[in-house]
């Protein structure tokens, strides 16, 4: 579904990674390995299409992403280091407007539904600015669970997140993978994720 | 999940898309205020200050009031071009924008239509108070409604272009200036020459129909070099 040809990637003068071979089925698991500076996170974005590759291509169902913009873009959701949660918006209305610009059918049941999922229920009439940073997080989290997209790309979503909430996402990862749907995630913490295939990119081991 | 089912949910969504912009340009106008209300401000203070300035000659000030006006237009409007994509740059918002399945273009169309109803359309509809105020007759106050109906989308526009660009650098707030008022002079000349004309009894159908073609082809190039922008700034 998912294929990375001959990635290389280029940020101001230094070469991050080059030759880079990977690709993604349905129900795959992809953990991101690499010291802090390796590329993880330029990667992530080169697959999304935010960064355009030095060389190389991302290819999705056999085509290059960018020809087919906008079909990649319905199957794909990001998580970033930046949550996109609006502060002056409650927690509903970002889901809610989240959701009518992506273009999925949201019901109002369905928003709140996921929020009391995440963890929550009864805030979200406050305007996300009051909100602590894990909670603001897992505003963006809620985000998953409403999403109809098949390609997950993670970028270090377990940060500022409690114990709790760190295994919930772990089983939404899991879930998400059980449907057939493919993840791409990095970390520096230890999480349990069970899944049937995991694959493990290490992008200190590629030379340079 | 079957691709049918999605592409199809995609495609009837853009106007949905586009609308739930709208509404929430409009919305998080509403939640800071005070924001759109500094521009608005700026507008009227620049022009009261010209009779204190210049003249409180009735026979002066009505010379020079289109002008002024405009020129108060513009400065009132580049103030409010900072927060049309800022926000959204620093938390991220901008990248799930970018990363939405629909054109780029289109919905930079609805953040700009929101951008003007916020900033623009309060111009337009108080500057007949400010017409008054410097001694404007009433057919030349409709005029000068009229010219800026048709140009303040126009700066709006060519306005979006301006901030994409200056995203993210530091001093972007000067930096739009210089990148912006230059391209606005056209408009400046266009519109204030409609209402000089108008005045002194001349015809001045040429320069709405000009305006009115900047509008247009700013409607048609605008959006696209916008898109193209804010795809740079998040690199």
């Amino acid at each position: 579904m998912l294929e990375i040809r001959d990635l290389e990637c280029v940020r101001g003068d230094h070469r991050l990674f080059t030759g880079l071979n990977f690709s993604l089925q349905g129900g795959e698991l992809l953990y991101l390995r690499g010291s802090n500076g390796s590329g993880k996170t330029s990667l992530l974005r080169t697959v999304c299409g935010l960064l355009e590759p030095t060389e190389g291509e991302v290819l999705w169902k056999g085509g290059n992403v960018r020809s087919q913009r906008d079909e990649f873009n319905a199957e794909l959701t990001y998580l970033g280091h930046l949550n996109g949660v609006k502060g002056e918006l409650t927690a509903f209305e970002n889901l809610q407007l989240g959701g009518a610009l992506s273009g999925l059918a949201v019901s109002e049941d369905d928003i709140y539904h996921a929020l009391e999922r995440i963890g929550l229920g009864g805030r979200e009439d406050l305007p996300t600015q009051v909100l602590s940073q894990g909670q603001k997080r897992r505003v963006a989290l809620a985000r998953l669970l409403l999403s109809q997209a098949s390609l997950w790309v993670l970028d270090e979503p377990f940060t500022a997140l409690d114990v709790g909430a760190v295994d919930q996402l772990a089983k939404l990862i899991e879930a998400h993978l059980q449907k057939g749907g493919m993840v791409m995630f990095t970390t520096h913490q230890a999480v349990d994720i069970r899944a049937g295939a995991v694959r493990e990119v290490n992008l200190d081991a590629l030379d340079s | 999940m079957s691709d049918g089912v999605l592409t199809s949910g995609v495609q009837g969504g853009l106007f949905a898309a586009w609308r739930a912009m709208l509404v929430r340009d409009l919305t998080l106008a509403m939640r800071r205020r005070a924001d759109v209300l500094t521009s608005l401000f700026v507008f009227i203070i620049v022009v009261s200050l010209f009779p204190l300035g210049v003249s409180p000659e009735m026979s002066v000030l009505r010379g020079i009031a289109p002008g002024v006006i405009w020129v108060a237009a513009l400065l009132a409007t580049m103030l409010s071009l900072g927060r049309m994509f800022a926000d959204d740059h620093q938390d991220g918002s901008l990248e799930q924008m970018l990363l939405l399945p629909h054109p780029l273009s289109m919905l930079v169309l609805g953040k700009v239509l929101a951008h003007w109803l916020v900033s623009g359309l309060p111009l337009v509809l108080l500057s007949p108070l400010l017409g008054m105020q410097l001694g404007m007759e009433g057919e030349a106050i409709g005029l000068l409604m009229v010219t800026l109906l048709l140009g303040t989308p126009v700066l709006s526009l060519i306005g979006a272009t301006g901030a994409a660009l200056t995203l993210g650098v530091r001093g972007g707030g000067v930096l739009v200036s210089l990148l912006v008022l230059p391209l606005y002079i056209p408009v400046l000349i266009i519109g204030t020459g409609a209402v000089d004309a108008g005045i002194s009894g001349m015809d001045y159908e040429g320069h709405l129909s000009l305006l009115g073609a900047f509008l247009v082809i700013a409607l048609l190039t605008t959006p696209l070099a916008t898109a193209a922008a804010l795809r740079i700034s998040v690199e």
